[in-house]
């Protein structure tokens, strides 16, 4: 099959609404809808210690949408997602150049606190905290001041609602969050995450440790959510990406390869890297 | 060949019973001293022990109850100096330490945990009791909680660390700064672990006997309070086992397994109950 | 909206506007922990200080004299060192191949719960008070060297000048072996976790070519953990040479040199326990605080030289009591 560009074509697929695309790039693609996009990556180059992990990544991600980041173990997606709420900066000895926005404004400008609010994030292993279900999803509101003039249990059902775990966990809330099973768990963090009512949602790889039934619930949450903030999601599975994601970057060595809509990715993609790792003839 | 192997055989079993056998016999010197602390204390242990003053010498009866309330005091006042330092350099240690710094204080907190506890004493007379010019509870208290210091700061440090750290990032992402990390989500998970460290620091503290030779020294009375010497359980014990009378000799018995009794109590109540939970699920 | 590409305009740094929560958290954490070096400093100190009459009458003899003597003012820190290294490595002599045995049947041998419970108990032992060891060894040990085992040595080994002389109970026999019972615990837990730190292919290699266990054990195990076993036997022996109130009681208090296992003698920190108070005179007094700094300074290094054998091998310091 020998690469196509798709120029300017208006595409229907079954993972979101008509884009109009223009020609890939090697560094990146920009998919560009009616308007400016939520996060914008400009030449982003990182380091641990001398290691250069990322190599001039620029990258859009539009509001509203799910972006998939693939690629193999190592190439980078991880490190370049926790530089999108600077929770890289609690490492030693690392450094980021190039430009990370929010709504256009840097995030280096803002305070560290503000951002981790409005973009947040949901880890590998679901990580709640050893208190209650209720103490971990009123954590976030709590600390950012957010309490007052809301009652703190609508603030929960809110979010366990958001998160589909409501119903699971209504009769729990004052329970250990730990006496909730592993999907229960990721999706607890979900919730807790979407307590302070992020703009973006950052998720790293948040099925790995995930059985299929619990992996597909978390999938459809997703769908659901992209309508109320931006979505990022990290993934190794390909599959997993071709369901939810409406855009997807691969990345490979530190670089971004390829970002376009993800059935282009997957059935025409631009570049022979992008093609060599969806085709598996290197994981 | 069999020949051999049967030899070799033969040693394996014999030497592997005697590791069995070393085993066993570490473990049954706890039992010794216990049984023979209960067989010689035990029916001294009256209310009398525990409400009276030591008799004169030579005199039959009294009690050891101002040595019990001065081991108590003892024990508070070096508590209040030693668990908050250790906790907070402990937190210091796991949480903001530069890596060279950190490496100089543990090294240091395991240096001052190494101190004979006599020599302990000798600095805490020197600095205190010297310039006061007097034996006091308070220097024996002093005295003990340079010795909490270092196990209080090393095990607080260690159940911390435990904590993953995917558990202060989880925090950190959703806004909290590093502090109220570490006092809302961090600590109050490692609070069973760093508990468990103050009880078994305390408990070891309240058996020590030299570090109050030369501070709180004794007392046959009540002490009349924090700066004039107080009895105090081991040193009492101390006093009584090597003086010839033989009902000091029976009080002794008494008082030691009064203070075993307390020490094994709360080790077995740290180490068990308290531990059970101090490790996360996976 | 700035889409400068100028790569290095906003290079992180971690200490970057720190929150001033965060600022007073560190300071205050900080203080604590260098409280820490600063007390221990001044302990060094307080001790090099207060010891001066005597090292500046003394010097270096201090080290090699053997007489102590309080009525003239002449002191010889010799017959404490001897009677401290004496029980200390009788103690050890004793201690390390049952404790070393005691650990092989814990780490390799015993079912884990048999194990975990049996390990439980020994560090049950660590925290028993030494004046309870003491008390319990002058009603039962001293008593049974007297009569038992100073006769039947003596029956057999009498004629050996370290088995000679009259037996009177207590003496340095009798404190190294209420040493030996206090540092077991040391010595059995630390070589146990060094003994269960050795990969499992190691001892599979051996049985693998046919070994017995006690032959993979003696051979491969033991062998690859020496490092942190040797680490456990400084310990014991820092342990050893600082414990005062079970030695004190049991010693004999004579500050002499005995060739005798059997007769009595001094430590350093026996001395400190019983003079101390009744300590009269500058000299008299900087003397035994000279004492305490000799103690200090051994302890010091055989703690270091424990500490670095046991992260070597095991990966992991600790203050343990």
């Amino acid at each position: 099959m020998s690469p196509e560009m798709a120029r300017g074509s208006s595409t229907k697929t079954a993972y979101g609404p008509e884009t109009t695309m223009n020609p890939t790039t090697t560094q990146g693609a920009q998919a560009t809808g009616a308007a400016s996009p939520k996060i914008r990556a400009a030449n982003v180059n990182f380091y641990y210690g001398s290691f250069q992990a990322l190599h001039e990544v620029s990258m859009e991600f539009q509001e509203n949408k799910v972006t998939a980041l693939i690629g193999p173990s190592g190439c980078g997606k991880s490190t370049f997602l926790r530089n999108l709420n600077r929770i890289n900066e609690t490492l030693r000895d690392t450094r980021l150049e190039g430009e990370i926005t929010l709504d256009g404004q840097n995030i280096m400008d803002f305070d560290i606190t503000e951002v981790r609010r409005r973009v947040g994030m949901v880890f590998q292993r679901p990580n709640p905290f050893p208190k209650s279900i209720f103490d971990n999803i009123i954590y976030g509101p709590k600390i950012n001041g957010m309490l007052k003039g809301t009652s703190a249990a609508e603030m929960v059902e809110k979010s366990l609602r958001r998160a589909a775990l409501w119903d699971e966990a209504k009769d729990k809330l004052h329970e250990s969050a730990y006496a909730l099973s592993g999907g229960q768990q990721q999706r607890l963090c979900i919730a807790r995450a979407l307590a302070v009512n992020p703009e973006v949602l950052l998720l790293d790889e948040p099925c790995s440790a995930l059985d299929p039934i619990a992996t597909a619930k978390i999938e459809d949450l997703l769908v659901t959510l992209k309508g109320q903030c931006t979505i990022v999601i990290v993934t190794h599975n390909m599959q997993q990406a071709a369901r939810v994601a409406d855009t997807t970057g691969f990345f490979l060595m530190g670089r971004l390869i390829e970002h376009d809509k993800t059935n282009v990715i997957f059935k025409n993609p631009a570049r022979r890297e992008t093609e060599d790792y969806i085709t598996g003839r290197f994981g | 060949m069999t020949g051999r192997n049967t030899y070799r055989n033969a040693v394996n079993n014999v030497m592997l019973s005697l590791s069995g056998v070393c085993a066993v016999l570490t473990v049954s010197t706890l039992f010794v001293i216990l049984s023979y602390l209960v067989y010689n204390g035990f029916s001294s242990l009256n209310l009398d022990f525990f409400t009276q003053l030591p008799k004169p010498t030579g005199q039959v009866g009294g009690g050891m109850a101002n040595a019990i309330l001065g081991s108590a005091q003892v024990v508070l006042i070096a508590s209040i100096i030693g668990l908050p330092i250790g906790f907070f350099a402990g937190i210091y240690l796991a949480e903001f330490g530069g890596k060279t710094f950190s490496m100089l204080v543990r090294y240091t907190a395991d240096l001052l945990n190494g101190v004979p506890s006599i020599v302990i004493g000798i600095f805490a007379w020197g600095v205190l009791v010297v310039p006061m010019h007097h034996f006091s509870a308070l220097a024996g208290g002093m005295a003990l909680s340079l010795m909490l210091i270092p196990i209080t700061a090393r095990s607080t440090e260690q159940f911390l660390i435990e904590i993953p750290r995917s558990m202060r990032e989880g925090a950190l992402a959703l806004g909290a700064t590093k502090w109220r990390t570490i006092a809302t989500v961090i600590v109050p998970a490692a609070r069973r672990g760093i508990m468990t460290g103050m009880i078994l620091g305390i408990a070891r503290i309240s058996g020590e006997t030299a570090p109050l030779l030369f501070t709180a020294l004794n007392n046959e009375f009540w002490s009349s309070g924090l700066s004039s010497p107080a009895a105090t359980l081991p040193v009492m014990i101390f006093t009584h086992a090597v003086a010839p009378y033989d009902d000091w000799h029976r009080q002794a018995w008494a008082a030691g397994l009064v203070l075993l009794t307390m020490v094994l109590v709360a080790n077995i109540l740290a180490r068990t109950v308290i531990s059970r939970g101090a490790s996360l699920p996976k | 909206m700035a889409t400068s590409t100028a790569a290095v305009r906003h290079a992180t740094s971690p200490t970057r506007r720190q929150p001033f929560g965060d600022e007073v958290a560190y300071a205050v954490t900080w203080f604590f922990a260098t409280l820490i070096l600063v007390l221990t400093v001044w302990i060094v100190y307080e001790l090099w200080v207060q010891s001066s009459p005597s090292i500046a009458k003394f010097g270096f003899r201090f080290l090699t004299t053997k007489m102590w003597n309080p009525v003239t003012d002449e002191y010889g820190a010799l017959p404490f060192i001897y009677g401290t290294v004496i029980t200390s490595v009788v103690a050890l002599l004793i201690s390390v191949p049952i404790g070393v045995g005691a650990a092989i049947y814990l780490s390799e041998l015993a079912p884990t719960k048999v194990s975990n419970a049996l390990t439980f108990l020994v560090e049950l032992l660590a925290a028993v008070p030494s004046v309870i060891f003491g008390l319990m060894a002058i009603f039962t040990l001293v008593p049974f060297m007297r009569d038992y085992i100073g006769p039947v040595i003596q029956a057999v080994l009498g004629k050996v000048p370290l088995f000679s002389g009259r037996v009177y109970g207590v003496g340095y026999l009798t404190a190294a072996l209420i040493l030996t019972i206090m540092i077991f615990p040391y010595i059995i837990s630390v070589s146990r976790e060094a003994l269960m730190a050795v990969p499992r292919d190691q001892r599979e290699a051996a049985l693998a070519l046919g070994a017995t266990k006690w032959e993979s054990t003696y051979q491969v195990v033991v062998p690859y953990a020496r490092l942190g076993i040797f680490g456990a036997i400084f310990l014991a022996l820092a342990r050893a040479i600082g414990e005062t109130m079970a030695v004190t009681m049991v010693i004999g208090n004579d500050p002499s040199i005995h060739a005798s296992l059997f007769a009595p003698g001094y430590t350093i920190a026996a001395v400190l326990a019983n003079e101390f108070t009744e300590a009269t005179g500058k000299v008299y007094l900087s003397a035994l605080i000279e004492l305490g700094l000799v103690l200090f300074g051994l302890t010091m290094i055989l703690n270091a030289a424990a500490q670095l054998l046991i992260i070597l091998t095991t990966g992991k310091g600790s203050a343990r009591g």
